[in-house]
């Protein structure tokens, strides 16, 4: 059974995602990653997902789901049980982001985070200019009644990051609308996702 | 009484049985020499014997999982919601297979079969069981019927227990168990219900020790209390606020009327209390919410259910019931953690149903989809059924 198309981020993440790997996808989605990644990449593992229609999608494609609110915590999973923990597009739908990454990082040996970027010419011309909180094809939702409840821009996630002493092995930042060249320049102004390969200080350059 | 049978029936089913003459020897150490299973079959066995699905029933549940048994008959088998023709359980698609377990008393050996020994009716005697000598009984069943591999184990509630332990016990003979509101083990408050209700059953004057048969009597209002203490726990306080509130069935509170009152879910619990105990052996009650009682699954695997499940190759799909509080979501999260830790594959579906443990035999859009879907992704696995393959050897 075929898949959506995948995001470009999705596209992107699968560079850093070694065959074989054990994979954990945190809010999975249609599970059009994970199935990727299993049929290219024979990597295994579970989506988590609290939206009974994509649960029903990862069901169609033979995908390992869990029902499971993100919000609660992996708890449920042991200590460096995954090679890479993915959570693409959902951190800023988190109560407690940092306590996600935090989660991520005992959870998965390495973790690949994706979220759209705040700090977007878009989002800043629609409060500044404006001065009403961003609507936009990126980010399409009215403030009162938005998944999405803890935006951040690049920066913002790497000053986390650093807090946090967490290593950023790679950092890609994709279009899909905006043009790539303005993104090079200054991708907080212009990157509109930002994709984050991340591993614990201490691990790097393994 | 259906006037035509719906197009997504099995139709008109009738039950089998297996005699079994090779000794079986049970968990407890008795030895049945032989034994008797009845059965129903629904679908048709593929060239290939890849399409068998095994159901599993809960406490009260017997062979008659789907389909009519005659045109008189009132209410189809106690899971036709979820098998027929392009039901859940495909019977276009799967050779369904589910057998009345050992012990209970819809036509396979148990307490109310004649005890070879005696030429008495088994009654208390009838050695205890435990939920691996079903498996181990079905497992014999799969073997007369030329089944190497399930495609699909499949249970809920005491069903999904067996399911469990098919996955361990036979490994190699299943490749989907399908774990439906069930629990690796019983809670305390869950065994303390069974206890009641078989304490019902014991104080009845006429249940004589188990003996109620060869005195011709039956310990029917005991039965019919436990019977009433178990629905209330497979239903949720919502449901029955729904379906009986305090709505009266006779009498009134109007001043001066001393009518006697009557609420109309007492007169319910009544009248499932009666017809369950006019159908169902005493002793096998005991015998079975014993066998719930006694389970565990990782009882021999160091009390570690992930080490238990390390044991299992098939895939999973557990399955639960947010308001179910006899086999509550906690339950099979505890399945899903343990299937997690063992590595092994898992998919789980937390429904909302406001509909308590009976959930798992009642119409949900939810619960349908995605039981249609896991199992459909099963079929496909399967080859085509017998009739397709010869028409495509035909085109």
């Amino acid at each position: 059974m075929n898949g959506e198309p995948m995001r470009l981020d999705q596209t992107e993440i699968q560079h850093w995602i070694a065959q074989g790997s054990r994979i954990l996808d945190l809010g999975c989605g249609d599970g059009t990653l994970l199935q990727y990644l299993r049929d290219t990449k024979n990597a295994s593992g579970y989506g988590l997902e609290i939206g009974a229609e994509q649960i029903n999608a990862c069901i169609d494609k033979g995908l390992n789901v869990i029902e499971q609110n993100l919000d609660d915590g992996l708890g449920n999973f042991a200590d460096h049980s995954f090679d890479t923990v993915i959570m693409a597009q959902a951190i800023q739908t988190m109560h407690y982001p940092h306590r996600v990454l935090d989660e991520m990082l005992r959870v998965g040996k390495e973790c690949i985070v994706t979220f759209p970027n705040f700090g977007h010419w878009k989002a800043r011309w629609h409060l500044t200019v404006r001065g009403r909180m961003p609507v936009s094809d990126l980010l399409p939702y009215e403030w009162f009644d938005t998944p999405n409840i803890h935006f951040c821009t690049f920066r913002d996630f790497e000053v986390l990051c650093r807090e946090k002493g967490i290593t950023v092995l790679h950092r890609q930042v994709v279009n899909e609308q905006s043009p790539n060249f303005l993104k090079d320049l200054s991708p907080n102004l212009f990157g509109e996702t930002a994709i984050y390969h991340l591993c614990l200080g201490d691990r790097a350059g393994r | 009484m259906p006037e035509t049978l719906p197009d997504d029936s099995v139709g008109l089913v009738t039950p089998q049985t297996q005699a079994f003459t090779e000794p079986l020897t049970l968990a407890c150490g008795t030895t049945l020499d032989r034994h008797e299973l009845v059965y129903e079959t629904y679908g048709t066995l593929n060239a290939d014997r890849s399409n068998a699905v095994l159901i599993c029933h809960a406490l009260s549940g017997n062979h008659h999982a789907a389909g009519y048994h005659s045109m008189e008959d009132r209410k189809p088998g106690w899971w036709d919601n979820y098998i027929g023709p392009g039901k859940a359980i495909d019977t276009d698609k799967f050779f369904v297979v589910c057998p009345n377990n050992l012990g209970g008393c819809s036509g396979s050996t148990g307490p109310a079969s004649t005890n070879p020994a005696t030429g008495k009716p088994w009654g208390p005697d009838f050695p205890m069981l435990r939920v691996r000598d079903w498996v181990e009984s079905q497992a014999r069943l799969a073997d007369v019927l030329g089944i190497q591999c399930w495609a699909a184990v499949v249970g809920g509630s005491l069903g999904g227990m067996q399911v469990m332990r098919w996955a361990l016990e036979y490994p190699n003979r299943l490749r989907h168990a399908v774990v439906i509101a069930s629990a690796m083990k019983l809670s305390a408050q869950n065994i303390a219900f069974n206890e009641t209700a078989r304490q019902a059953i014991m104080s009845d004057p006429n249940f004589h020790d188990g003996r109620y048969l060869e005195l011709d009597t039956l310990p029917k209002s005991g039965l019919a209390v436990a019977r009433m203490i178990g629905h209330i726990t497979y239903l949720s306080d919502y449901a029955m606020g729904k379906k009986f509130g305090r709505e009266l069935r006779s009498g009134s509170f109007l001043r001066g009327q001393h009518d006697p009152v009557e609420f109309q879910v007492e007169s319910y619990l009544r009248y499932q209390g009666d017809s369950f105990a006019n159908n169902f052996d005493a002793n096998s009650y005991i015998l079975i919410t014993r066998a719930l009682d006694y389970f565990d699954l990782a009882r021999e695997y160091d009390d570690d259910p992930v080490k238990a499940f390390k044991h299992a190759t098939c895939k999973f799909f557990v399955v639960s019931f947010s308001s179910d509080w006899r086999f509550s979501p906690q339950r099979s999260r505890e399945i899903v953690d343990a299937l997690l830790g063992a590595q092994q594959p898992v998919t789980y579906a937390a429904i909302d149903s406001p509909y308590g443990h009976d959930a798992f035999l009642l119409p949900s859009e939810r619960y349908r989809e995605a039981f249609t879907r896991y199992m459909a992704g099963i079929a496909r696995e399967a080859q085509a059924p017998l009739k397709i393959q010869a028409t495509e050897a035909q085109a």
